[in-house]
This record gives C-alpha cells, structure tokens and sequence, in this order.
C-alpha cells in the first residue's frame, strides 16, 4: 500500500515536472522564436549579390534559400571558386569545382552603355537587378558604374546593342600586390 | 597600462630608454652617401607632378594645359579637409594633364601634371606668416595645409589634421631615426639644416602645446645628434634622444615604444596614447612654409648604391624623374645585369618600372644597387625554424602568417593580426629560406582590403535588390487598387445612370446623324479614321496596363528561365566546336527565345488580340513557314543609314523595331517547332521574313479596320433606333 503509494507520488511529481517544463519550453519556443533563418541569412552574406540569375535562381537570396534546403553549393559563376570554399566551411561539406553548366568565373565587369547610340527605351533599366541603370524614356541612359553588379542582364533587352561589358578598370588603390611584380630584396 | 608622464621623464634624464622586441642588424651603408653636403641637380627638362601624392584625395585641378605656371604656383586647390594641393616646382609652361606612371609599386598610371621647365625657375609672390604665434591657430593650419604638406617619412599624411589632433598631447616625437640601411637624407638634413628643424618643431610646438617634444635620432648619426643638441639648446623642454641602432626603430610604433615604453593600440593612433609624431623633413617643410612662405615642392633624396657613380644627397623637385637624378648622379647601366631602380630603402622600398617615375613628397631615397648588392630570388620551403618569429618588431608570428597568406587562407591571417605587421621586412631579411615573407603579406593584405571593399558592394547590391524588390511590389499593388477602384466606379457609374445617359447617348448620336446626312459623303472619310484612331489608342492602354502587371509578376521567373537557356547556350557553344555553324544558330534561338520570353505578356495579349478581332491569319501564315530569321536587324538596318545623327538613330529605331518583328516571329516558329518536336530545316532569310510580317500585318490592318466600320455601322443603326423611340415618346405626351 505504502509502497503503491510512494510510486504513484513519485510518478505524479515527475509528471507535473515534465508539464511545467514542457509549458515553459512551448512558452519560450513562440516567445523567443527568430524570424528567419539564419543559415539561409548566413548563406545570403556569403553569395557574391550580382543578382544575375546564372545558378537558375532569380537572385541571390532564393539560392541561398536552397543551399540550405540541400541543393548544390557549386552553381554561383560570379562568386568561384572562392565562394565555393566559404559555402563548404558554412556548411561542413566537401568543396567542389564550379558546375560549368552554369557558367564559367569571369574577370569582373561593368556595363557600359554606349549613350550616342542609347534610343532611350528603357529595357535595359527593367531588366537591372540592383537599379544601377538611369535614365528616361527617349533619353540617353546611363550605369552607375558603382552600383552595376555586372550581372549581364542588361544586354539582352537592349534593342539596338548599345550595352557593353567592360572589365572594371585597375587603378593603384584596387591594384592586388604580385608576387612577382617585387623582387625580393635583401642585402648581402 | 600607460606609463606616466613623470616616470617618462625621470627615466630619460637618467638617459635610460626602453626597447622593442625583435629588430635585426643589416649592413648600414650609409657611410656611401652621408659623407658629402646635399647638392642641387639642376633644373628637369619636364617635371611630372602627380596629383595625389598623400594619403587622402586630390584637390581640384585649377590650371590648364598651355598655362604658363610660376615657381611655387598651386596646380591644385584642397576643398576638402583630407586633400592637399600640389605646386609648380619651378616656372614654365603646362604641357599635359594626364595620367602617368605613378611612384607606387604597381607603376598604374595616375593623373599627373607635367610641366616643361623655361629655366627662370621664377617664384611666385610668397605670403609668409612669420608672426605666426600671434595668429589663430586655423590660420597657421590652412597654412601648412595650403603649402601642400604631407607627412615626408613614410606614408604621407596630410600634417594639417596630424596637427590638430582632438586630444591632449604628452610628447611630440620628432623622427629623426632613419633606420633604413643607405638611406641619409634626413641624416644630412638635420647636420644642415638644424635650425631650420627646431624652428618647424616651434610651430608644431604652437598648434599641439605638448608637454615635452623629443628628438629619436639613431646614435649612428654622432654629427646630426650634435646639430640638433646645438640647435635645440635654448629650449628646455626640448631632449634629443640618442636611440641604438636597431633596425626598425624608425617605425612610429617601435620608436613609441622605444621612447615612452607605451603600445599603440592594434587599431589605434599614437595620439590614443598621448603621442603625435612627425619627421624631420616635415618639420622642415613647415619651418619653409610658415617663416618664407614657400610650399613643399623641393626635398632631399638620397641617390645612392653601388651602381651610381657619384652618390649622395640631391634637393630634388618634386615631380623629377627617376632618370634625371640618376643621370645627374652618374649611374652606370653596365654595372647590373638587368636595369633594376628602387625608390624608397632595400627593405621597405619597391622597384620602379620605367626611370619616368616621379619623385613624390615621400620619396626618401633612389637605390640603384650592383648585382652584387641584393640577393637573387631563391625562395625555398619553410624550414620552421623561427628565426623570423625572434626579430619581428610586432610580435607577430610570420612564419603562420606566411603559411596562411599563400594558402589563401584571409580569415586566418586576420586571426594572426596580419594588420599589425608594419611590413618592415625584418623577418624576411633574416629568414634563411630566403622566402620573401612581406610580399606575401602585402599580397594578402590587399586580397582582404579587396575582399572587404567587395563586400561593401555586394551588401549595397543586396540593399538595391530587395528595396527594388519592395518596390515593385508596391508598384504591382498600386496598379492592382487602381484598376479595382476604376472598375467599380465604372460599374456604379453604368448602374445609377444607365437610362439618363442612354438617352443622352442617343440624343447626341442622332444630332450627329443629322448633320451627318446634311454633309456629303467625303466627311464619311474623314470621320472613320478619327473613330479608328480612338479605338486604337483604347486598345494601346489596354494592352500597356495588361502587360505591365504581367511583366512584373512574371518578370523573376523569366529572368531564371533566361540565365538558364544562356548557361545552356553557352555551354553548347563551348561543347561544338566542329558543328560551329549549326551550334551558333541554336545559340541565337535560344537566345532569342530568352530575349521573346521577356515579352511574353505583349505576346500574349497580342495573340488574344488576335482572337477578338481576326481570323487568325498571322498564325496560320507562320506555322506554315518555316524560315528563320537570323541576324534580321544587322543586315536591314545599313541600308537606311546615311551619316546624318538623326538618320542614325531613326534606322536603329526601325531596325529595332524590326528586330522584335523578327524576334516574335521566330519565337513562333520555335514555339510550332517545340510543339511538333521535329528539327525543321533552318533556312536563313531575311526579305521574306520580314515582308512576310509586313503581309500579315497589313491583313491585319484590313481585317481590323472592316470590323470597326462593321460596329460603328451597327451602333449606327441601334442609336437611331433608340432615337426614333425617343421621338415617338416625346411625341407622345406633347
Ligand atoms: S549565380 Fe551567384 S550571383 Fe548570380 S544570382 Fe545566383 S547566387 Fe547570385
Ligand atoms: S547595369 Fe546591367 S550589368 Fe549592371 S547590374 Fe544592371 S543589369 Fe546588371
Ligand atoms: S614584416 Fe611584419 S611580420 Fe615581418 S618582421 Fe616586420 S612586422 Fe613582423
Ligand atoms: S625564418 Fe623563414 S624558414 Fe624560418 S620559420 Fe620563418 S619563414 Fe620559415
């Protein structure tokens, strides 16, 4: 009997813990929920943001929206091979070389609109990502040079091919040291 | 902890100092140009004065080429705290402004102003300020400023804002040191021109008001430690400082150390821990600026090595060429076996690639050494002995930050602090792989500054995005709420007067027919194309609103589908190389496909256009041709060009208007082609394409204009109908 009882007790003691606990767990889960993923936010910091479109995904973020759904980290051109590491670190798998059926990792670009031969159509400002294009109907057009991600998109709408990708040119300030550019120097 | 001003002080009378660790022992060299007074060379042929010689941005030019300059004349205006004009070094006319190779290891080319010399060397009239101590202190700043006066020991700071620091000063550190083997320009300087120096320091001593000002000066420099004890003797509160010789003592955190015994903060300037440093150049350059007004277009550049025949110390103009001072110093190309110049020391400096490279502010000395002189490039493995570890003034580890720089691993060599080495080149000069450890630093440090600018980039990109994004959504909702809200009114407007404006309608058409039957029938033309025209302009409304809400909502899917087909076309234009021809076709298809399906809502709505007004001629017409047009827009457009601009322009309208004819056909026939999933032969022309759009088009046209006239015709007859209703029941009352 007393025995029976001893159990019982014990048995509604812990009971009632496990059902405080678990309001309070419940209670915290919505109280404390966070709003949005952050691997997918982790992944988006890492994507090089050109927004061109080339992993089959309309922009950067849906990418990384799927990278951490389990798709395949190597589909990004514009951010290589670099990229690629950073994504494998993020997420504990195996570096990969890039899919070339996306492309191929190119030297960076900008897009240039030849403006005497701009007609002023505007296709090439729906088609920028980043609204890095200005300018109105019937008016000359121009990028912003600092704001073109290089994403290429630009160049199709345009009617009359008045759109060029130029490389981003050097200047000191962006020049990137070469190892073999400076001998080493040393007194004997 | 920070050391305290009094124990500092206690500890210098004492002549007690402390030290830094690491440090090495090169060969000094000195003694090869420090032995003869600093000479002039004479006036360059053509001077190349580059805009931005300091750390910050370039002023604004203000002269022009064929503008005759007068010695010490501004060529550029600061309109900026962090800018710093440039002078005319002497007189003569400006022949260019434009870009030239730049004293900077990479050689890029960066905007310069380049001056032929007439010999006069005239000077511009001169405003000194030589009651300096009674003017406000702004005043004596935008003085030193307006002399163009950038830090002259190392990286060229802008010394009007290192002269009006926010916080209190403790010491005022005058470098002296010069640790940098072959270097002797401040060396000579300071057994010189002593006084000079001491009266720059009072001006210094005016703007900071620090408590005590010390002179580092390295003690293998007796004759200069003398100058400047002399010079200095009238001012207590003046010590010069014997330093030992140790290379890199120079350096303004070491020769902080060394002095003061405080540690700069990692990311921090000295003044954080109550110091402000400048060099002895610079105070010259001041005591120049304020006492005769002169701006900084002159210093002293070591011109030496074994390869120079007559070394020493020269007062160049800034913007002299590598080449002069070398010729003027006899250097002998024979005695290397490649041409190799260094502008700046052998541990720190860089090579120069053309002998047109400009002296610049910072430019200290010209190494034009023997093979013999500089150890060849042999780099081996890291033996992991640690020998660099011992000597690196910073504490760092180089040999991890070596391993982790060329395997490329940034994030490492951050954890390391790679941005605490001051790439002095200790570790490099005592590694005995002889692995050139600060080349790997610098390229890593510029990788991360790289990496960290694209980073800005691309979350400003990401910014745009989705604000773009945001907007279209609210553009999509805006539109949506306008066609709701017109719809409605439309509706309630059909409801609540339905009869009152038939009637009025009918009573307006019936004037109309009135009049209409008065005229003769030539007005019957001219009445049609008005109404037709009326139609269309409806029609067009239609069409933009329809399409644009499509365009949106579909714009993303399209914009997926488009990189796709261009990754495809890309890939199979790499892929075929033996089926060229063919391969580049299918890769204008795609691609034409990618472009069209961009228009697809147009395209759409154009279809059911089709429906409700035609027979469907086009489509008929089209799937029964299978031609394909290829490059429609090149060709047609030349033959209406003519050299005018507008006739440019007008033919790039129509062959851009002929193009999307093109495109849309083509996207038909690719669509037919799909559907039956048969290759048809591709056949390239261009005439028939297009006449065959002309064709369809003008059927169209036909066809349409039949139906309006069809409908007018009919509301014709219904208006007068209920027009002679209307009669009959006005009659009936009356
Ligand atoms: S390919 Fe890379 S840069 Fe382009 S949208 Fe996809 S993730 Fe962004
Ligand atoms: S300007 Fe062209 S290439 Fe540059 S971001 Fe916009 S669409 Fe892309
Ligand atoms: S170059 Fe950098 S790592 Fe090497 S000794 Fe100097 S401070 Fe240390
Ligand atoms: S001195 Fe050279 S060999 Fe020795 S540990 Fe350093 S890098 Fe390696």
């Amino acid at each position: 009997m007393s025995l029976g009882f001893a159990i019982l007790t014990a048995l509604l003691a812990i009971g009632l813990l496990a059902l405080i606990f678990g309001l309070v767990l419940g209670f915290a889960a919505v109280k404390f929920k966070v709003e949005s993923d952050p691997l997918v936010e982790q992944i988006d910091q890492i994507l090089p943001q050109t927004q061109c479109g080339q992993c089959g995904f309309p922009g950067c973020k849906p990418y990384a929206q799927s990278i951490a759904d389990g798709d395949e980290i190597n589909k990004c051109p514009p951010g290589g091979d670099a990229t690629i590491k950073k994504l494998a670190d993020l997420m504990g798998v195996e570096a990969k070389s890039l899919d070339s059926a996306h492309g191929v990792e190119e030297i960076k670009k900008v897009a240039y609109i030849r403006e005497d031969e701009c007609i002023g159509c505007t296709k090439c400002i729906q088609a920028c990502p980043v609204d890095a294009i200005l300018g109105a109907a019937k008016q000359m057009h121009t990028v912003i040079t600092d704001e073109c991600t290089g994403c290429d998109l630009c160049v199709d709408p345009c009617p009359v091919d008045c759109i060029d990708m130029l490389p981003l040119a050097n200047s000191a300030s962006s020049w990137r040291w070469d190892i073999n550019a400076i001998p080493i120097k040393q007194i004997s | 902890m920070q050391n305290n001003f009094d124990d500092i002080i206690d500890k210098l009378d004492n002549n007690q100092l402390w030290d830094f660790p690491g440090g090495v022992f090169p060969a000094e060299r000195k003694t090869l140009s420090n032995q003869t007074p600093i000479g002039n060379s004479p006036i360059p042929e053509r001077l190349y004065v580059t805009t931005k010689q300091h750390i910050g941005v370039e002023g604004h030019l203000v002269v022009e080429v064929g503008q005759k300059v007068l010695k010490g004349q501004a060529l550029t205006k600061s309109m900026n705290p962090f800018a710093v004009p440039i002078h005319a070094p002497t007189s003569g006319e400006i022949v260019a402004i434009q870009k030239h190779v730049s004293a900077h290891p990479s050689g890029l080319p960066e905007m310069t102003v380049e001056i032929r010399s007439d010999q006069q060397d005239k000077w511009i009239q001169l405003n000194p300020l030589v009651d300096y101590q009674n003017q406000p202190k702004m005043q004596v700043l935008a003085a030193i400023c307006d002399a163009g006066i950038s830090g002259m020991g190392g990286a060229g700071f802008p010394t009007h804002i290192k002269s009006s620091p926010k916080k209190d000063v403790d010491f005022l550190i005058i470098n002296g040191i010069e640790c940098e083997p072959y270097i002797t320009s401040d060396d000579r300087l300071m057994r010189e021109h002593a006084w000079q120096i001491r009266q720059g320091i009072d001006v210094l001593c005016h703007l900071l008001k620090p408590k005590h000002v010390l002179i580092g000066i390295e003690n293998n420099k007796p004759e200069a430690i003398e100058a400047m004890q002399v010079a200095c003797r009238e001012n207590p509160n003046y010590r010069v400082c014997s330093i030992p010789t140790k290379y890199p003592a120079g350096g303004e955190k070491q020769l902080i150390q060394v002095l003061t015994n405080r540690e700069v903060p990692a990311k921090g300037l000295p003044v954080d821990v109550g110091v402000i440093m400048h060099n002895v150049g610079t105070c010259f350059a001041i005591a120049d600026a304020i006492f005769s007004g002169k701006p900084l277009i002159e210093r002293v550049v070591t011109v030496t090595g074994e390869a120079v025949e007559k070394p020493g110390n020269v007062w160049a103009m800034i913007g002299s060429p590598v080449a002069h001072l070398l010729a003027h110093r006899e250097y002998k190309k024979t005695a290397q076996s490649q041409p190799n110049v260094i502008m700046g020391g052998p541990m720190m400096g860089f090579s120069v690639i053309s002998d047109l490279v400009p002296v610049v502010k910072t430019t200290n000395c010209i190494l034009a050494p023997t093979d013999n002189e500089i150890a060849g490039n042999n780099e081996q493995a890291c033996i992991r002995c640690s020998a660099c570890a011992d000597v690196c003034p910073a504490s760092l580890l180089p040999q991890q930050l070596f391993w982790h720089a060329k395997a490329k691993e940034l994030d490492k060599t951050q954890d390391y602090n790679l941005f605490d080495c001051i790439e002095c080149g200790a570790c490099a000069y005592v590694c005995p792989s002889e692995i050139p450890l600060v080349h790997y630093y610098r390229i890593a440090k510029s990788d991360i500054r790289i990496e960290q600018e694209e980073k800005q980039k691309s979350d400003k990109a990401r910014d745009r995005f989705e604000k773009r994004e945001i907007r279209l959504i609210a553009e999509q909702h805006a539109r949506d709420e306008k066609h709701r809200l017109a719809a409605e009114a439309r509706k309630l407007a059909m409801a609540s007067n339905g009869n009152n404006s038939k009637d009025k309608i009918a009573a307006a058409l019936a004037r109309a027919k009135a009049k209409k039957q008065a005229t003769n029938s030539l007005d019957d033309k001219q009445i049609e194309p008005v109404e037709i025209d009326a139609a269309n302009k409806a029609e067009q409304t239609v069409k933009t609103e329809k399409s644009d809400t499509t365009t949106k909502a579909a714009s993303s899917n399209q914009r997926v589908q488009a990189a796709i087909a261009r990754a495809k076309a890309k890939k199979v234009a790499a892929e075929a190389g033996k089926e060229k021809e063919i391969s580049q076709l299918e890769l204008k298809d795609k691609v034409e496909v990618v472009t069209v399906e961009e228009n697809k809502p147009e395209e759409k709505q154009l279809d059911t256009d089709d429906k409700v007004d035609t027979p469907p001629p086009v489509k008929t017409q089209v799937s029964t041709q299978t031609t394909i047009s290829n490059e429609t827009p090149a060709v047609a457009a030349p033959q209406n060009i003519e050299p005018t601009k507008a006739d440019v322009k007008q033919a790039k309208i129509a062959a851009a208007v002929a193009k999307a004819k093109a495109k849309r056909q083509a996207q038909k026939i690719i669509d037919n082609k799909d559907r039956s999933n048969q290759p048809s032969p591709v056949n390239v022309d261009n005439t028939k394409t297009d006449s065959q759009v002309e064709l369809a088009k003008t059927e169209e046209q036909q066809i349409e204009m039949k139906k309006r006239r069809i409908a007018t015709a009919v509301a014709k007859a219904k208006a007068k109908k209920a027009a002679e209703k209307k009669m009959s029941k006005e009659d009936k009352p009356s």
